[in-house]
């Protein structure tokens, strides 16, 4: 214990103390976005939008090296992808009533294989593991601006329009009633999930991000018995398994994302066997 | 029409892939009517409901409800939904539940208006005591009772239920029944329900929708009725008849 906070106060490892906070400040918008992807029953629809977010990263590698649009950074590319694949995701799910799951599964593996092909295309090596299962080194300062950036976004947003959000996952149809507009504020929803999906990219990886955002609110929901008492919990319990997470991977030299998931999927698994037990 | 006509339904049609679900429909609402929507499964009644309430469009025919389109006069109605699509295990106490009840396009927050309104509809369904329950520790009936102060809660002048007495006991549907008739003393309801025959008992109103709607007032309802409604035979049981007002025991 001690030794890994010698590590992160080492001035050679900046990189682990940018992914700390990192993981800290993701664990904000993980926690609230997380508790609505799971009360509104859309972990598919994220998990498609994540595996888009991947077409958008090829896509910039393959702008900025190939066409050379040097300003066309991955993370604007899987910012793009992301936004792009929510919409679509969302009015998908909105409208196509009968083969939703199939038009979201084309989507899914379409955005993936879009990814790939376009950094086939591309000159040069690329680290495809780092983009789907995460790395921490590749944190930079700039991200760390990303993300508290989003936070204030994220938070800002739910602060505003809670009610309207608490309608739209509870009671979507009784809601417009009330004259909100609930498609509007699902696909809000969509494209903040979207963001956080991208900016989270970088510490558990595109393949992994879904379950670091649904499993800390699965866990909540055993004890909260409110919408923002899960969403406090959530963030807590996200921010004990990422921080958890990287000390592990550190000390043993581990993959970080995977770390985290197998830590945070194991304590799921053993809550659910303890509440199931007691109840 | 009549001055006090509340909701009109001119020469409607809805079909649902290319299925017929309601044909040339009229139907004339009065302020204060107290109707039970009956019919069989997939005769219409939910959709009866949803094209008053504006949330489906008819192929064919006008509804006005206050003399104006139903979307329009949305905040003046509400509504109880079946609990079945809610999801169960979704954080929120009867008061959050309730509150929903007041959200509205201007105001981004509840005032403690709205929450003096809505516990005023939780006292008026008799559940004071539940204000900080969680939801889905309620039983049926108390979650219907719940859904039926949300829509209380807007200050409606129609209500619309959707089977408030499905999957409750006869004891518990009898008190719902007695809630409704003293609510209608103010606003105007009409209530999708299975078993006619129960119902009648409170209801002014029987409207029978098997695509086609009529409404009878209750003391046409018999047997001969009930068999048209649903095309064939059925057990119809008279609760209103008793051995004595006390019923029996068997010691």
């Amino acid at each position: 214990m001690i030794e890994l906070f010698n590590a992160i106060l080492d001035p050679d490892n900046m990189f682990l103390r940018y992914a700390f906070i990192m993981g800290g400040l993701a664990s904000i918008s993980f926690g609230i976005i997380g508790t609505f992807v799971t009360i509104k029953r859309i972990g598919y629809l994220a998990g498609a939008i994540s595996h888009c977010v991947f077409g958008g990263i090829g896509l910039a590698l393959f702008l900025q090296v190939k066409v050379g649009l040097a300003w066309f950074d991955p993370i604007l590319g899987a910012v793009l992808a992301a936004v792009v694949a929510a919409v679509m995701v969302g009015l998908v799910s909105l409208h196509a009533k009968e083969r939703e799951d199939t038009i979201i599964g084309t989507l899914w593996a379409m955005g993936m294989a879009s990814g790939i092909l376009l950094i086939d295309m591309t000159p040069g090596y690329f680290n495809l593991a780092s983009y789907l299962f995460g790395d921490i080194l590749l944190i930079s300062g700039k991200d760390l601006l990303y993300v508290a950036s989003l936070d204030i976004l994220v938070l800002g947003i739910f602060i505003l329009f809670f009610n309207r959000f608490f309608g739209v996952c509870f009671d979507d149809e009784f809601t417009s009633l009330r004259g909100i507009n609930t498609t509007f504020f699902y696909l809000l929803l969509l494209i903040l999930t979207a963001l956080t999906i991208v900016l989270l990219v970088r510490i558990v990886g595109i393949v992994l991000v879904i379950a670091l955002l649904t499993i800390p609110p699965a866990i909540a929901s055993f004890y909260a018995k409110r919408l923002w008492q899960m969403m406090v919990y959530s963030v807590l319990l996200c921010l004990f398994f990422t921080w958890t997470g990287l000390g592990v991977s550190y000390a043993s030299g581990l993959s970080s994302g995977p770390t985290i998931i197998v830590i945070s999927g194991t304590a799921y698994l053993i809550m659910l066997i303890i509440h199931r037990f007691i109840k | 029409m009549l001055e006090n006509t509340e909701i009109i339904l001119d020469n409607i049609s809805f079909a649902y892939k290319q299925r017929n679900i309601l044909e040339n429909v009229n139907l004339e609402i009065q302020k204060g009517e107290f109707a039970s929507i009956v019919g069989p499964n997939g005769g219409g009644k939910t959709t009866l409901l949803k094209l008053i309430l504006g949330l489906i469009k008819p192929d064919r025919g006008k509804i006005r409800i206050f003399n104006k389109s139903p979307d329009k006069v949305r905040n003046k109605i509400g509504y109880m939904p079946q609990y079945a699509h809610l999801d169960m295990n979704f954080p929120a106490s009867v008061m959050d539940v309730v509150l929903m009840g007041r959200l509205n396009k201007k105001n981004l927050w509840f005032s403690r208006k709205d929450r003096a309104k809505a516990m005023e509809s939780i006292e008026q369904i008799g559940m004071t005591s539940f204000t900080t329950t969680g939801f889905n520790e309620l039983s049926g009936g108390q979650k219907q009772r719940i859904l039926i102060a949300r829509a209380l809660c807007s200050s409606p002048d129609i209500l619309l239920l959707d089977e408030p007495t499905a999957n409750v006991d006869s004891k518990t549907e009898e008190n719902l029944l007695s809630i409704l008739k003293k609510l209608n003393k103010k606003i105007t309801i009409l209530l999708v329900s299975h078993d006619l025959g129960f119902v009648s008992k409170y209801v002014k109103s029987v409207i029978c929708v098997n695509l086609n709607v009529v409404i009878h007032p209750t003391t046409l309802v018999n047997g001969e009725l009930i068999k048209n409604i649903y095309r064939g035979d059925l057990k119809m049981v008279r609760h209103d008849h008793r051995c004595s007002d006390e019923g029996h025991s068997h010691d």
